[in-house]
């Protein structure tokens, strides 16, 4: 039974924008960020979702919180199909998120005392004793009870994400979905997160959704890992079997193009060439046609579908081949 | 033997703040000779950026040079007049930004700007739109003259990063500073420009000093490595013994906390624990004493530089000697 | 939990010397308004033709008028008449657009819409006309002073607070906020309201004097407060009519006007750094 079940879910916003917008009508054209996406988060896992700038993961955290309508689609958490606001307010009590730049996410005229304890009264759980309660959530996150009284500005970047931890936790939630926890660390920070992530999981109970461009960190921290290409799930797999054998092209090349901090494997080669085309210019069939090495008539004309490769791998790949898995 | 195109000796800075003198450079040492590429790594507040600024004399107002010098083909540029310094910034030296967007003037076409940085050649205006060409197409890009009437936003990150290595190269400098060239960059656009710059190598005679934290992209680019911690460089070396044969404890843990340097999956990643000294106050011995677990009683002492080998320096009292 | 420490704020605007001599200008004319009574040597109003158009004495500070009213005492008078109708109209036009400008920059985008054409339509009105005309309808009068400053000013602050909130409605704390369940109130009073009031009441802070101008520049024509009550424009007028006898007067009418200006304009200075934590910050990071 997954915690988290998302079928075919799909976000676009209106193109046009401003004050002439609001009195078009509603079926003026709209810029498709993601669509067709379907995955599952069972309970106790880390699940790694993998892209470049534009491929619209961002947005869909967003609107697996229901922050960001979505167009279709249906999103279940914890056996409960969420579609209203209400179903998602109820959502959030179990759910949290922490963002991509921790300092910014937190409201910069309210010392860290107040914002940790904002999620407890918001949802009417505020112990009587508020402030020993404050000093146990930081405490959790390794950061001392007078932190309670700096304001944002005042921390670090690690001490930020740190509170970030924190206040996503506030609630017992089930599920955290964590937008580029380690954006702007030093690598010997990122450790340091990453391991209270994991350290937390193991004692809470969590399940996470990690989002991340960040392949080197992401191969450790997940089960499995989902890789997203201009709004399109590509491939979804079991972290280490993904990393070893990936089969879309677009996962190959990205894998590839990772720096290996080993001048020994420098490569001669260009793993991948072209960037990622606008989502105004998305392209017809295939959403990796254009910059893919093995493309063929096929994939400009017809849009492949998600496919099972093998033992819990799916690929999005007209010629993706399974024999490879063979010889495994 | 060449004498070093760059020359960093004791370099020391410190920045004015409201509580006192931060000494974000503490007597840095540094030699760039004509056809190296070199790395400068370490982590947030260590001083690289400060030694990237010193290098194209564009320090803040707010900090202070207390001592050492920079000398390019032997002359302590940090003495000349400004007007001197000017000419030498984008003749001799250039500089390639983390953000490009930033480089230019929003309201300038990729052909004014290519244009306006030839601004002490004194040749024709055609003459400097087609060398403008010419860059943008050394430099990767498939449709110059399309670019050149372009405007900055127009451009998807990565084309900005190349126009900008294209200005960078205009007037041929002898220097080139990259400061973190790859960090705005997504994956696969980062592998490209990287790749775009091992390539340059080949028809670039100057000297390139590559800035980053990343320890991927100074594996795949640089030729000899100086690691910085606390405002100092704490070791030096080719950049195979860097990776392979780190001597200095701090090298090590840094090596061993990327998560990208480990195969196998870890329950657990490596960190460096402690912080980073309080650079107004810095440590009278070594500065990484405190995170090191190879201290010892000799460490309350300021270590010295001691050379493993030839191209092999450390500052420590531990492994050096 | 607390309010974002206000003594820390006040200990951040003593500190810087503008900020201070603001406050200390402004806090003299609000006692001097509070405690005119008390303060003021004579009856503002009391006439004494015997002694009229006098130069400084120890009896009169500050001389008399053309009607032999004490100087010192129509000013200090005159201190309530300026303040309260100054703080009551850049007051309530405050408040009023500040409400307006969060409706607009944070709920639905059609009535931002709408919000904006009523604003821009208010705003297109020629602003002394607009005036001329009230008082000509409802007569002059300190009612019609503050109507006149509310209708005036509420567009420029509501503009201000909808394109502040505009910037902050897509920040990523305020998402965060939606994250864990926050509803609109609390994301509007809690986190947008602190973050857009600094800007407000530094313009506001700034407002006052040129309200308190207004004021006097109306009396002076006749067309504010009414004679007999003193305000710093009667003064002003009357020391003007009698300027070739008793020069003193339109000098002491105008000093209390320029030093409240610059007392208010420097407190908005000092207030628009203290407010902000991110200025105040006294802690390194």
């Amino acid at each position: 039974m997954s915690l988290l079940d998302v079928q075919d879910l799909a976000v676009s916003l209106p193109l046009s924008l401003g004050l002439s917008g609001a009195f078009k009508p509603k079926t003026a054209r709209r810029l498709e960020i993601f669509s067709d996406i379907s995955f599952a988060v069972a309970a106790g896992e880390t699940l790694g979702l993998v892209g470049e700038s534009g491929s619209g993961k961002t947005t869909l955290a967003r609107a697996l919180l229901g922050l960001t309508p979505t167009q279709a689609g249906r999103i279940t958490f914890d056996g409960r199909l969420r579609a209203t606001q209400a179903d998602f307010a109820q959502m959030r009590r179990t759910s949290a998120m922490m963002f991509q730049d921790a300092v910014a996410s937190l409201s910069p005229r309210m010392t860290v005392g107040a914002l940790l304890a904002e999620p407890l009264i918001i949802h009417g759980q505020a112990p009587r004793d508020l402030a020993a309660k404050v000093a146990d959530m930081l405490h959790l996150v390794g950061l001392t009870a007078d932190f309670a009284a700096r304001y944002p500005h005042e921390l670090s970047g690690g001490q930020a994400r740190r509170v970030g931890v924190a206040r996503a936790l506030a609630l017992n939630p089930k599920l955290v979905i964590a937008d580029e926890p380690t954006a702007g660390l030093d690598v010997s920070v990122q450790g340091e997160i990453l391991n209270l992530m994991r350290d937390l999981k193991t004692r809470l109970g969590l399940s996470y959704l990690i989002i991340s461009h960040n392949l080197a960190m992401i191969r450790h921290v997940s089960d499995r890992i989902a890789v997203m290409y201009l709004g399109r799930l590509v491939e979804i797999g079991p972290t280490r079997a993904v990393f070893a054998q990936p089969l879309h092209p677009y996962a190959q090349s990205l894998i590839a193009a990772e720096p290996l901090p080993d001048p020994r494997k420098r490569r001669a080669d260009l793993a991948i060439s072209g960037e990622i085309p606008s989502l105004l210019h998305r392209p017809k069939g295939c959403v990796f046609q254009s910059r893919c090495p093995q493309a063929q008539a096929l994939c400009r004309s017809d849009a492949p579908v998600l496919r099972a490769l093998g033992p819990n791998r799916l690929v999005r790949c007209h010629f993706a081949d399974p024999a490879r898995l063979q010889e495994d | 033997m060449k004498p070093p195109l760059l020359e960093i000796t004791d370099l020391s800075v410190a920045y004015q703040t409201d509580t006192g003198p931060v000494m974000a450079l503490r007597g840095a040492n540094l030699v760039a000779r004509a056809g190296e590429v070199i790395g400068i790594v370490g982590e947030s507040g260590c001083g690289k950026s400060t030694l990237a600024a010193a290098v194209m004399n564009l320090l803040p107002a707010t900090a202070k040079v207390t001592g050492g010098a920079v000398r390019f083909l032997g002359q302590d540029i940090l003495t000349l007049a400004p007007q001197a310094q000017r000419a030498l910034r984008g003749t001799a030296m250039a500089m390639i930004f983390q953000d490009p967007m930033t480089a230019f003037n929003p309201v300038l076409t990729i052909g004014d700007h290519l244009v306006d940085f030839q601004h002490q050649s004194r040749a024709p205006y055609r003459a400097k739109l087609a060398r403008a060409r010419d860059q943008l197409a050394l430099v990767g890009l498939s449709d110059p003259d399309v670019i050149l009437r372009r405007y900055p936003h127009q451009l998807s990150g990565g084309m900005r990063q190349r126009v900008a290595i294209a200005a960078a190269l205009l007037m041929n400098p002898q220097v080139l500073v990259a400061d973190e060239p790859t960090t705005a960059l997504d994956v696969t656009t980062e592998a490209q420009i990287l790749h775009l710059l091992r390539n340059l190598r080949q028809t670039y005679q100057g000297t390139i000093v590559v800035i980053s934290h990343h320890l991927g992209v100074v594996a795949e680019l640089c030729d000899r490595v100086y690691v910085m911690y606390a405002g100092q460089v704490v070791e030096q070396a080719m950049v195979d013994d860097l990776f392979h044969a780190a001597r200095h404890p701090y090298t090590r843990a840094l090596l061993a906390c990327d998560p990208a340097s480990f195969p196998n999956l870890t329950p657990v990643l490596p960190t460096i624990p402690g912080r980073l000294p309080d650079l107004r106050d810095p440590p009278k011995g070594c500065s990484f004493a405190p995170r090191c677990a190879l201290r010892s009683a000799r460490c309350t002492v300021a270590p010295p530089w001691a050379q493993v080998s030839p191209s092999h320096g450390v500052l420590c009292h531990e492994v050096g000697a | 939990m607390p309010w974002p420490t206000s003594p820390r704020a006040l200990k951040a605007l003593l500190a810087d010397p503008m900020g201070a001599m603001g406050l200390v200008l402004v806090s003299l004319f609000v006692i001097m308004a509070l405690a005119a009574p008390i303060l003021a040597p004579y009856d503002p109003l009391a006439l004494n033709v015997r002694a009229k158009l006098q130069g400084l004495s120890w009896a009169h500070w500050l001389g008399t008028d053309q009607l032999g009213r004490d100087t010192l005492s129509r000013l200090i008078f005159g201190a309530r008449t300026a303040l309260s109708i100054s703080v009551t109209a850049t007051g309530i036009a405050g408040a009023i657009g500040l409400l307006l400008g969060l409706i607009a920059g944070y709920g639905p985008r059609w009535l931002d819409a709408v919000l904006v054409l009523v604003l821009d339509s208010v705003n297109a009105l020629p602003m002394m006309m607009l005036a001329l005309a009230i008082i000509t309808v409802i007569g002059p009068g300190t009612f019609t002073l503050i109507l006149v400053v509310v209708l005036v000013s509420i567009p420029s602050y509501a503009r201000l607070i909808r394109a502040q909130t505009l910037s902050l409605r897509r920040a990523e704390f305020i998402l965060a906020e939606r994250a864990i369940g926050a509803s609109t109130p609390r994301i509007l009073l809690r986190h947008l309201l602190p973050n857009v009031l600094g800007p407000l009441v530094i313009v506001l802070s700034m407002d006052i004097p040129v309200v308190i101008m207004l004021e006097a520049g109306l009396s002076y024509l006749n067309l504010g407060v009414k004679p007999p009550m003193p305000s710093w424009g009667n003064v002003l007028y009357d020391g003007y009519t009698s300027i070739r006898t008793s020069p003193t007067l339109v000098i002491a009418a105008g000093a209390p006007l320029v030093l409240a200006t610059l007392g208010f304009t420097f407190l908005g200075e000092g207030l628009r750094d203290a407010l902000d934590p991110r200025l105040a910050s006294t802690r390194p990071r």
